[in-house]
């Protein structure tokens, strides 16, 4: 996988994006409304042909991210750019155009189609709607989706229900390809699926993605997944960046303690590594982006925090070339060798 | 040996026929040793460990043969009364979602306290403490107050410790673990991965750890069993699964999963295809559909479960190490 040429503007970019929810807990009389910080301040840029790979535990953010970069959750604050058009405010109109070009595959190749839609319904919906192609051609371009997503194309007539999950999802991946899409935001795709099966499908992707010069948001907990599809991959914690960096450089010199950690605490096929490794084990549960904790949000987890890191937000910065973290205990060194 | 199952087969009556689950499963475990079962879903490494339990769902699910000894003794003739005794006792389970075997209604020390009260026959207030201990042990925090909270009180990770607390508090000689770790956070799934390896060699208990993740039961198992279709397809100890696969399918695993081992170049090569249909199995061996490495007599008949050396069994007609030379 070789890293796409950097262009003059990224294709998809986020600026102090921050998406919250409001949550009303309690018994009646005694209700209280607590704001849920799901994304908290987001700056990324994604080039066009890269993938960039999100990872973090339940409740960081990072699907709520990928929504709202598709507006399919509204955003609070801040600004989604998409090709030079700002999506945040984008009426119903532009919004529609817009989102032809941008993507989502969802994770639960279960619950992400209609039971009672045939394949070539389900795959033909978005082509109908958009207004992209009707009769035989949409029919023909029906089975074009599926042979290119690896499916017999005769399958238009049978309903989700008759496949396995595998191909369930690429059920899914023809139905967001059919619109030609730029950008795809991939919502844990391969977590629902059985390892034999991942590695199908993520080759699929990364297939895709280079015949169709595809954009894409690979959104997942695992690190090991991201790890081989991603070019550049974004950590986050409690609804904000915490490490940004190329995938080499992330694997290789991880600079932040809750990368580290999440990285210590990926198991290993190979006993005799499993055997002598000595993890980094965080104490305790991760916070609650209800209460979100001062200074570093990361500080009440972590095993090297200081008396500034209860006090002052670190910024994220770049602390290598092309590296950015964000803790108070990681110094710069970014002058060029 | 603690537990010696041998030609195990339980089966499911369906609409479209009769589905075998577990399908002439044989394996032994010794005293103090944990071994890991992997297999995707549907391999049938579940109901295997349902089928110990004896808790297959009945009339749908039966035992249709084999015989399981646990401790010398036949467990598949031991009536529901006396099943009862073993179960929470000399054989716990914890499971993946830990709500499904806590009871919401009742505190974490009800729960406790009864099957100490009915296992070890301590009185309500020596089970109370053992109870406490017991938490303090797998890292509650607080454990003398929370002991008193309800199930939904306790975040997943908390709660998943809670099970363990509740499935070591008799101290068994055997602990099943049915995908444990499966649905926490990767930071909360090594918390318990370390506690079940220190709880280990504290109660000398034996493990069966059910998992899809290979990496986990590298780092938790002396050896590993490798379930597809119901079959055991391969049986070893723990270092030569993974450095000399044998089965075209452990094969076939290692070979699909990106590892951080590896240099991140290396090509991910899938498994072609789907597991098989359980009610109309594929003639030979099962996964014969699949193989790269299959020949003539794979289609034909099933390959036993054979001994290539002390201590590993791979149930294939070809000899992969040859085909790669």
């Amino acid at each position: 996988m070789v890293l796409p040429a950097p262009t003059e503007a990224p294709l998809v970019e986020a600026r102090r994006l921050k998406t919250h929810f409001t949550a009303h807990r309690g018994l009646p009389f005694a209700r209280h409304t607590t704001i849920i910080r799901a994304v908290d301040g987001v700056d990324l840029q994604i080039r066009q042909g890269e993938t960039l790979g999100l990872v973090g535990e339940s409740g960081c953010g990072k699907s709520t991210l990928g929504r709202s970069l598709l507006r399919l959750a509204q955003p609070t604050s801040g600004q989604v750019i998409f090709d030079g058009s700002d999506v945040t405010a984008a009426d119903q109109d532009a919004l529609r155009r817009l989102r032809r070009r941008m993507q989502m595959v969802f994770q639960d190749p279960y619950g992400s189609l209609d039971p009672r839609m045939t394949v070539e319904q389900a795959i033909g919906e978005p082509l109908r709607i958009h207004g992209l192609a009707s009769g035989d051609r949409r029919r023909q371009r029906i089975r074009d989706l599926l042979g290119f997503v690896g499916l017999d194309p005769t399958v238009g007539e049978r309903y989700p229900h008759e496949f396995s999950g595998g191909q369930r999802q690429r059920i899914g991946i023809a139905r967001a390809l059919a619109v030609e899409p730029d950008f795809i935001v991939l919502d844990e795709p391969v977590s629902a699926l059985d390892v034999s099966i991942q590695a199908q499908v993520l080759n699929l992707l990364d297939r895709l993605r280079e015949q169709l010069n595809l954009t894409y948001l690979f959104v997942a907990h695992d690190l090991s997944v991201v790890r081989h599809i991603s070019h550049r991959v974004a950590v986050m914690y409690l609804g904000t960046f915490v490490e940004v960096a190329t995938r080499d450089r992330l694997y290789a010199e991880p600079l932040h303690p809750y990368t580290r950690a999440l990285l210590s605490a990926v198991p290993v096929p190979n006993p005799a590594i499993e055997k002598r490794r000595q993890r980094m084990i965080l104490k305790g549960d991760v916070a609650s982006p209800a209460q979100v904790p001062f200074g570093c949000r990361f500080h009440t987890r972590c095993p090297l925090a200081i008396d500034r890191c209860r006090s002052e937000v670190p910024a994220l910065e770049e602390k290598r070339p092309g590296h950015m973290a964000a803790c108070h205990l990681v110094e710069a060194q970014t002058e060029k060798v | 040996m603690l537990l010696e199952v041998s030609n195990l087969t339980t089966e499911f009556g369906t609409e479209r026929g009769v589905l075998t689950a577990v399908d002439d499963v044989s394996f032994d475990l010794a005293e103090g040793e944990a071994v890991g079962v992997v297999g995707e879903s549907g391999s049938g490494k579940s109901v295997m460990a349902l089928s110990i339990m004896r808790l297959v769902s009945r009339p749908a699910g039966r035992i249709t043969s084999g015989r399981i000894l646990f401790e010398g003794q036949d467990l598949l003739e031991l009536d529901e009364a006396e099943m009862r005794k073993i179960r929470g006792g000399r054989i716990a389970m914890i499971f993946q979602d830990p709500m499904s075997s806590l009871n919401p209604v009742l505190t974490i020390e009800r729960q406790m306290t009864e099957s100490l009260e009915l296992h070890l026959g301590l009185s309500r207030r020596q089970a109370r403490t053992r109870a406490v201990e017991m938490l303090q042990l797998v890292g509650i925090p607080d454990a003398a107050r929370r002991v008193d909270d309800y199930p939904h009180q306790f975040s997943g990770g908390m709660r998943q410790r809670v099970m363990i607390a509740i499935a070591l508090s008799c101290s068994p000689r055997l602990l099943i673990a049915d995908e444990p770790t499966t649905a926490l956070d990767v930071t909360i799934q090594a918390q318990i991965t370390d506690l079940v390896r220190r709880l280990r060699k504290e109660f000398s208990t034996s493990i069966i750890w059910i998992s899809h993740d290979l990496g986990v039961v590298a780092g938790l198992c002396d050896r590993t069993i490798v379930m597809y279709a119901g079959q055991v397809v391969e049986d070893a100890p723990i270092d030569d699964i993974f450095a000399d696969p044998r089965h075209p399918y452990t094969l076939g695993l290692l070979n699909s999963i990106p590892r951080l081992d590896r240099p991140v170049t290396t090509e991910l090569v899938p498994i072609e295809g789907s597991p098989p249909d359980l009610v109309n199995r594929p003639s030979g061996c099962p996964f014969q559909p699949r193989c790269p490495f299959a020949v003539a007599r794979s289609l034909e008949e099933r390959p036993p479960l054979e001994e290539i050396r002390p201590g590993h069994r791979v149930a294939c007609w070809v000899d992969v190490t040859k085909v790669l030379g």
